[in-house]
């Protein structure tokens, strides 16, 4: 009875986070141009969103964006905790503070600042903003997964490498990459999937008609919410139900109570 | 049981997904049926297009506030290749110009906008001996109040503020500012969340002006916006249009432009410019301080000017247009019959631009914010 | 390994520029204002103007404004509106917080436990909504509360085709159309949505880590389910509800999208004035004062809960009877 009563609790709360995506993903099919009366099932907004030059222009700086900000963010990020790793310890603190300080500040402040940054420098709000702006907030996130990796590194293996004659390229690539490599890669995730996501910074950092998706949407939404951009979730949540999904039971599987397997479940924030 | 949800549903999923790949591009051979409207070409493509001659200009407008039929036709018939970017607000515009990290040729700003531009220095003065085109004007559309003695700015469309109603919803058609304040569309209106404009409009219907600086009237029309909020359902700005659209509320205070966008999607709304007078704005061309193709840029202006090209606009963004030369062209009886185009000339009469208030701006916005925080 | 100093520059450099530069500039903008340089118009004979300075000189180019250092934005901040508008997001932040932490945290703990079998995969399940666009589903949310929305219509259905259920609400003066859209629980509502998961996270991954057999000692040491969880399991948990609280709060204090797309502009929080500032309002210097003061503010909160975690931290013993 009690674990009748817990299912069903999770359960509701599962309807809860899921009601409003199961209406998107149902009114993407409607064919009326209002949002909630039914009339009758048609495919014609998945026809029409991927003729919308709009959406799919957002959609692929949204991608372009998401990918450069995380590979420039990763190289730095891990970069920057291998140099903070090898700080001594109160320097270490300090930077490690002001590293963190992006984190703990509301993503208004966040946006706000980057972009008093970009006008007192002159440059023209746009596509390089956006990503400068990115890549700033996706950092820390980086430099915060990579740490624990360094720290738990065997101290003797690098310098055994360059005993070896390895130069310290050689042995960063050798061999303390290929030890930190989880935390890189959950790093590079993150700030994928933050860029991917993120509003706020956008909102305050892009111009010159350079928008990704949360702009577009944000824009479009001002107008009237087109069935379209139901259609554009259904796939968004499609792909990324199906990718996850997939490499979750496969892992799992293998591991029902792994628990490696969920800190790579992260929130996109 | 959750075994079976979990391996089910996956697939299902899965060929969810590639069910609707394949109907979506299958259905690529459909024919579309949309409501294709009959559109008139005022004016075409030349036929020997002139080559492209190297020289560009660069154009900042609104967004959605051009056909881009009519800059393909520009670039034909000069040679002159167009930059063209967009804004969303006047002020988004105004920080770029005035961070001067960008040069436009031709720019497209409100008239309160124009005014401040003009004090701040950021606009040049027009040649009109290169604009012969500006003799379409009406000169009923030309303020001098924003840009005195007609230097710096060409109007390009026009509007009003006014109710917006939906006519199965109200009683009787609203012609005062009073609907505003009428108990029967309690929770059943929606106000603008912009301090110039809602304050503007309050100040009218306090009797002041709608430029009024002055504590004491500023605050008379603080009172009565504060005492209209138990009926206001939202403070909304450009979601207005799909919430009237939807059928969400009865009345709301609108923009024109908003009120044509709405009224070609629902029968049921119309709008009106209530006889009390009302604000009227207009968006002119404009050619900044740092221009760098002033002669261009006059080209540009002047052929935005012609008739018809004026027409071809106004037939895709749906502004009114001061250019009376325009409206002969497309039938001056189809053009008044809107009430967006065409509010009685009485009205029209008591109706005044937006100032540039200077640092006043300020005040305006401190008592927005304790009107809507009033709780 | 070795220290290689070569490593830091770049790095040292990125954080120079993308974080202290920009708060001191935030600080910067915070504390100036810009005032405007007064000056007389003579228009000259040969009908030319000119504009005088108060000092008596002349220049052919209008006077622009000038920045100067001054507090008035300070005090313009300490103002009751803005006070108030500060104090309504903490109230609002706070309820939503809570209501994450009640709804969250028994989810966190059914998962712990031995209910499901694979635990792992129900959590991504609950953040998996968590991918969308956090803009979609907030609309999502709209369409179905609006007055026409989805929710209405069914309940207007319903009424057609129960008329007893019809006749029991008119009989409670129920509206034929409800507004649940464009109030403070509106905008609770959207909140709780989309930041319920940042709670279900942090706390269980610290009661997953919990070590089981500590359970079991208290188990056999005839504690009863209740005593072990107050006694055991919600001590260990507390820094999992820190950073659940944390990751709740902060985005909550500051938003200015839910705010304004539920709460339909009736429900003003800070966020939604600081946005104003560096928009419409167009005034970034008041709007940088705004941001120092929430930043300050969430600061002073994260620091509060960062003291609260190092005294609540659980003794290594733990006693259980």
């Amino acid at each position: 009875m009690a674990k009748k009563l817990r299912k069903a609790y999770v359960g509701l709360i599962m309807a809860f986070l899921y009601a409003p995506i199961v209406m998107l993903i149902l009114y993407s099919f409607n064919n009326s141009k209002s949002r909630a009366k039914w009339g009758g099932f048609t495919l014609k907004w998945y026809r029409e969103l991927f003729a919308d030059e709009a959406i799919m222009s957002a959609l692929g700086t949204t991608l372009s964006i998401g990918i450069l900000a995380a590979v420039i963010s990763t190289a730095l990020g891990t970069v920057g905790a291998i140099a903070l790793f090898q700080m001594k310890r109160r320097p270490r603190q300090a930077m490690l503070s002001v590293v963190n300080l992006p984190m703990l500040n509301s993503e208004v402040v966040t946006g706000v600042s980057l972009m008093l940054l970009f006008a007192m420098a002159r440059i023209q709000l746009g596509y390089v903003t956006l990503l400068l702006s990115h890549v700033a907030f996706c950092v820390p996130y980086v430099v915060l997964s990579v740490m624990p990796k360094l720290r738990q590194l065997d101290p003797n293996l690098a310098e055994a490498a360059q005993d070896l004659g390895a130069t310290p390229l050689q042995g960063f690539f050798r061999v303390i990459l290929p030890d930190i490599m989880p935390g890189v890669f959950s790093g590079f995730i993150m700030a994928l999937t933050m860029s991917i996501d993120d509003f706020v910074v956008s909102f305050f950092t892009t111009g010159s008609g350079v928008s990704n998706l949360s702009i577009t949407i944000y824009t479009m939404a001002k107008r009237g919410i087109s069935p379209k951009i139901n259609a554009l979730s259904t796939i968004i949540f499609v792909c990324v139900f199906v990718l996850l999904i997939g490499i979750n039971l496969s892992d799992l599987r293998k591991d029902p109570r792994s628990q490696d397997k969920v800190d790579k479940v992260r929130i996109p924030y | 049981m959750k075994n079976i949800f979990k391996k089910k549903g996956f697939w299902l999923l899965v060929i969810l997904v590639i069910v609707v790949a394949l109907l979506a591009s299958a259905g690529e051979e459909e024919i579309i049926e949309e409501e294709e409207e009959e559109v008139i070409p005022w004016a075409a493509m030349p036929e020997n297009p002139v080559p492209m001659t190297g020289e560009t200009i660069s154009v900042y407008n609104w967004g959605d506030y051009i056909d881009s039929e009519t800059i393909d036709i520009f670039e034909a018939e000069t040679g002159i290749r167009v930059i063209y970017e967009t804004f969303e607000t006047n002020e988004d515009m105004y920080a770029k110009i005035a961070m001067g990290g960008s040069a436009y040729d031709v720019i497209i700003p409100s008239d309160y906008m124009v005014e401040r531009m003009i004090q701040e220095n950021l606009l040049q003065k027009i040649n009109w001996e290169n604009i012969p085109n500006v003799a379409n004007i009406d000169e009923r559309f030309i303020h001098e109040s924003y840009d005195p003695g007609f230097e710096y700015s060409v109007p390009y469309t026009w509007g009003t503020m006014g109710i917006l109603y939906n006519t199965g919803a109200v009683l009787e058609a609203p012609t005062s500012w009073e609907t505003l304040m009428d108990e029967t569309y309690k929770m059943d209106m929606f106000m603008l969340n912009s301090p110039r404009d809602t304050l503007g409009i309050a100040l009218v219907m306090c009797g002041y002006d709608l430029n009024s600086t002055d504590p004491a009237q500023l605050e008379e029309a603080k009172q009565l916006l504060i005492a209209q909020k138990p009926l206001v359902l939202a403070y909304v700005v450009d979601e207005v249009k799909d919430k009237m659209v939807g059928g969400e509320a009865s009345v709301a205070l609108v923009w024109s432009g908003d009120a044509t966008f709405c009224m070609s999607e629902s029968d049921e709304l119309s709008y009106v410019v209530p006889k009390e007078g009302s604000n009227i704005f207009y968006d002119s061309m404009c050619i900044p301080h740092n221009a760098r193709n002033v002669s261009g840029a006059e080209k540009f202006i002047d052929f935005l000017c012609r008739a018809d090209i004026a027409a071809m606009n106004y037939d895709y963004v749906g502004y009114a247009i001061p250019n009376k030369a325009a409206i002969e062209l497309m039938g001056a009886e189809e053009y008044n019959a809107s009430p967006v185009n065409n509010p009685p000339q009485e009205t029209l009469d008591k109706c005044q631009v937006f100032k540039y208030l200077g640092d006043k701006t300020q005040l305006y916005d401190q008592i927005w914010t304790e009107i809507i925080s009033e709780f | 390994m070795k220290r290689n100093k070569a490593l830091a520059v770049p790095f040292m450099l990125w954080a120079a520029i993308f974080i202290v530069v920009p708060l001191v500039m935030i600080v910067w903008y915070g504390v100036t204002v810009e005032e405007p340089i007064p000056y007389t118009e003579i228009v000259q004979e040969d009908g030319t103007t000119v504009f005088q300075l108060e000092d008596g000189s002349v220049t052919a180019v209008r006077p622009q404004k000038k920045t100067v250092v001054s507090l008035s934005n300070f005090r313009r901040m300490f103002e009751p509106t803005y006070l108030r508008l500060l104090l309504r997001s903490f109230k609002v932040a706070i309820i939503t917080t809570l209501i994450c932490l009640l709804l969250g945290y028994p989810v966190a703990l059914i998962l712990t436990g031995t209910d499901f079998k694979r635990p792992a995969l129900w959590l991504m399940l609950l953040i998996l909504p968590m991918w969308m666009n956090f803009l979609l589903r907030t609309y999502s949310w709209m369409s179905i509360l609006e007055n026409n929305g989805i929710l209405n219509n069914w309940i207007a259905s319903l009424r057609e085709m129960l008329p007893a259920f019809d006749e029991w609400l008119t009989s409670r003066g129920v509206r034929r159309r409800i507004i649940f859209l464009y109030n403070e629980n509106a905008v609770i509502l959207g909140m709780v949505y989309n930041y319920l998961s940042f709670m279900i996270m942090p706390i269980y991954t610290v009661i997953e880590k919990i070590d089981k057999s500590l359970l079991e000692a208290a188990a056999d040491l005839g504690a009863s389910p209740v005593k072990s969880f107050t006694r055991v399991t919600l001590p260990y948990s507390i820094p999992g509800v820190l950073e659940g609280i944390t990751m709740v709060f902060v985005p909550a204090v500051t938003t200015f999208v839910i705010s304004q797309l539920m709460g339909g502009g009736k429900v003003p929080l800070i966020g939604d004035i600081i946005q104003n500032q560096f928009g419409k309002s167009s005034d970034w210097h008041f709007g940088a004062t705004l941001s120092l003061l929430v930043m300050v503010v969430v600061l002073a909160f994260m620091g509060a809960l960062n003291k609260i975690d190092k005294d609540d931290e659980p003794v290594k013993e733990v006693r259980i009877l």
